[in-house]
């Protein structure tokens, strides 16, 4: 069966991001740029799938920039066989990319779709059960195990106050949480073998979706700084002041 | 027309997110709870008495007695036509079926709601909270998760709302829920907890976090971890305070044996009194922190027990 990756390029996660002095945003402009960490998660288990055999191909997607290519290309290293480019500047909202997503998954009939919970720019946390539903399928959310079987997959999710399993029919959505796997890093042959790995080209037009954002940003700020406070030089002063100075205690 | 807030509950009362959550919708409109799966009844009873709350539904069937997203999402999209605001707390729960809702009405969801300006502009921290973005949306109807140590929570007691049952919407049985593992405790739930006592990989182990749960059952505290130490499993994942984890704001938050990573001070930097502990004077921490004590842990976490006795 197909399963199709999606990988999204955003600011390292080790960049500390300043806000534009404008307010319109955050700088982005020579800031190293990665593939977001949950995508690299939902790369390495659509690779120990295909180790398995349960997966033939993996398909790695990302809709962005041209600039993109660089994420594809990681995701082709680690053992994804082919990419997709949907090539857009601008901004695209996580409904823009289920829709694409939607589209993409129309045409190439995957079983399963991996993403990552959620990007760590925008922090929406909402492109996995978007696509989920606009596909019809159900969805394993913030999964921390991921077994495929006998056309179901059986999901261990991190929920609030443990974990919970649900049986999902294939085809259908899984969104990868920390604990699912360590990503591996790609070697030097297959970063040289991913370079021939094709990628196709599209735009969002070609496959009839309008990525029009339905959100304005009116304003980017800086949130509210807290400032040092003091050092005490005992476990008794601490107490003291918990006590009598904040008063928490 | 009126606010519908996806509930949280525990089969005998409603979450506190969930009432910050209403907390968050009072200033939109008059605000309707749905409370769906095993227990909704006991708990809409409960919620009932919430004041803000000006109705109750509860959904019991069969089919969304775990609260799966699919079945639920159902539900909220055949309610959604009443409604200008679909609400939940962003929890694990809510996460997971607003984006569903939000893609089936064709919406583009707000996430992590931390600040209501009008009826379609919302602030909502982006970065791991490094930045606050004030959002306009166009979409007719809006569907948002809001985040809960932004809002104060609006009282359990003193109203009177209408209760009233309502059915499933139809099945779409994408998915079965096969079992939980819920960690049982007595302490306080962590987004929840006045007072948070969270140990990082200096913890050196699951066994050493005993120290820190002494001083939790001193303080009445709630538990919490880093993902550094969560992901070196010492602690379980529901107790990762972070970016990707669990975001609290509690009156005091004491970190111990915890760097102050970006991802961490994101989930933890808007509680009101902040102590620091660790042994490496420069840790981050420290420039978030009202009281910082730099020193051996193992030391001064039974000392602090112990001096948490004394009068």
């Amino acid at each position: 069966m197909k399963l199709l990756v999606p990988v999204k390029r955003v600011v390292d996660y080790n960049v500390k991001v300043r806000v534009k002095s404008d307010g319109t945003g955050v700088e982005t402009a020579n800031v190293k740029m990665s593939m977001n960490p949950f995508d690299e998660i939902a790369v390495e288990e659509a690779v120990r799938l295909k180790e398995k055999g349960v997966v033939s191909e993996i398909i790695a997607v990302s809709a962005g920039p041209t600039a993109a290519q660089e994420q594809i290309r990681t995701a082709l290293a680690m053992g994804a066989d082919r990419g997709i480019l949907v090539e857009h500047d601008g901004v695209l909202e996580p409904i823009a990319v289920a829709k694409i997503l939607k589209a993409l998954a129309d045409k190439e009939q995957p079983q399963l779709i991996i993403l990552g919970k959620q990007a760590i720019d925008d922090d929406m946390s909402a492109t996995g059960q978007m696509l989920a539903a606009l596909l019809g399928w159900g969805q394993g959310t913030f999964a921390s195990k991921v077994e495929i079987a006998d056309g179901f997959a059986t999901v261990t999710r991190e929920v609030d106050g443990g974990l919970e399993t649900v049986k999902l029919a294939l085809p259908a959505i899984v969104t990868t949480d920390l604990r699912l796997n360590e990503p591996r890093y790609a070697s030097l042959p297959n970063i040289m073998k991913a370079r021939k790995k094709p990628i196709e080209t599209v735009k969002p037009a070609d496959l009839g979706v309008d990525v029009t954002p339905r959100l304005t940003v009116l304003k980017v700020e800086e949130p509210a700084k807290r400032s040092a406070g003091v050092k005490v030089g005992s476990v008794a002063e601490l107490v003291d002041k918990l006590r009598n100075e904040a008063k928490v205690i | 027309m009126a606010i519908l807030i996806l509930a949280d509950h525990d089969g005998a009362a409603v979450t506190q997110p969930t009432r910050s959550t209403v907390a968050a919708g009072a200033k939109l409109g008059e605000v309707h709870l749905l409370l769906v799966g095993e227990g909704a009844a006991t708990a809409a009873a409960s919620a009932s008495q919430i004041p803000s709350v000006a109705k109750v539904l509860v959904a019991e069937d069969a089919s969304l007695a775990k609260r799966l997203a699919e079945p639920t999402a159902a539900l909220l999209v055949s309610l959604a036509g009443g409604y200008s605001h679909l609400l939940a707390p962003a929890s694990a729960a809510g996460k997971n079926v607003m984006p569903r809702v939000a893609a089936l009405l064709d919406v583009q969801p707000i996430s992590d709601v931390a600040g209501v300006i009008d009826a379609d502009t919302f602030v909502r921290p982006i970065y791991a909270g490094n930045a606050l973005a004030t959002v306009k949306s166009s979409d007719p109807k809006k569907v948002a998760t809001v985040r809960a140590a932004s809002f104060d929570p609006v009282p359990a007691t003193g109203g009177s709302a209408p209760v009233e049952t309502i059915a499933a919407a139809a099945d779409p049985a994408l998915s079965s829920f096969l079992g939980a593992e819920v960690q049982k405790s007595e302490r306080p739930e962590l987004t929840a907890a006045r007072i948070v006592i969270s140990g990082g990989r200096a913890m050196g182990s699951a066994e050493n976090f005993a120290i820190i749960e002494k001083v939790a059952d001193k303080l009445g505290a709630a538990v919490g971890a880093s993902r550094a130490a969560v992901d070196a499993g010492y602690a379980p994942n529901d107790h990762q305070v972070g970016q990707t984890g669990k975001i609290v704001a509690p009156e005091l938050y004491i970190a111990v044996g915890i760097s102050g990573a970006i991802q961490h001070l994101a989930g933890m930097k808007d509680s009101k009194v902040i102590v620091a502990i660790n042994k490496d004077e420069e840790a981050p921490i420290f420039q978030v922190a009202d009281y910082g004590l730099v020193g051996d842990l193992f030391k001064l976490i039974p000392e602090l027990e112990t001096e948490l006795d004394k009068k």
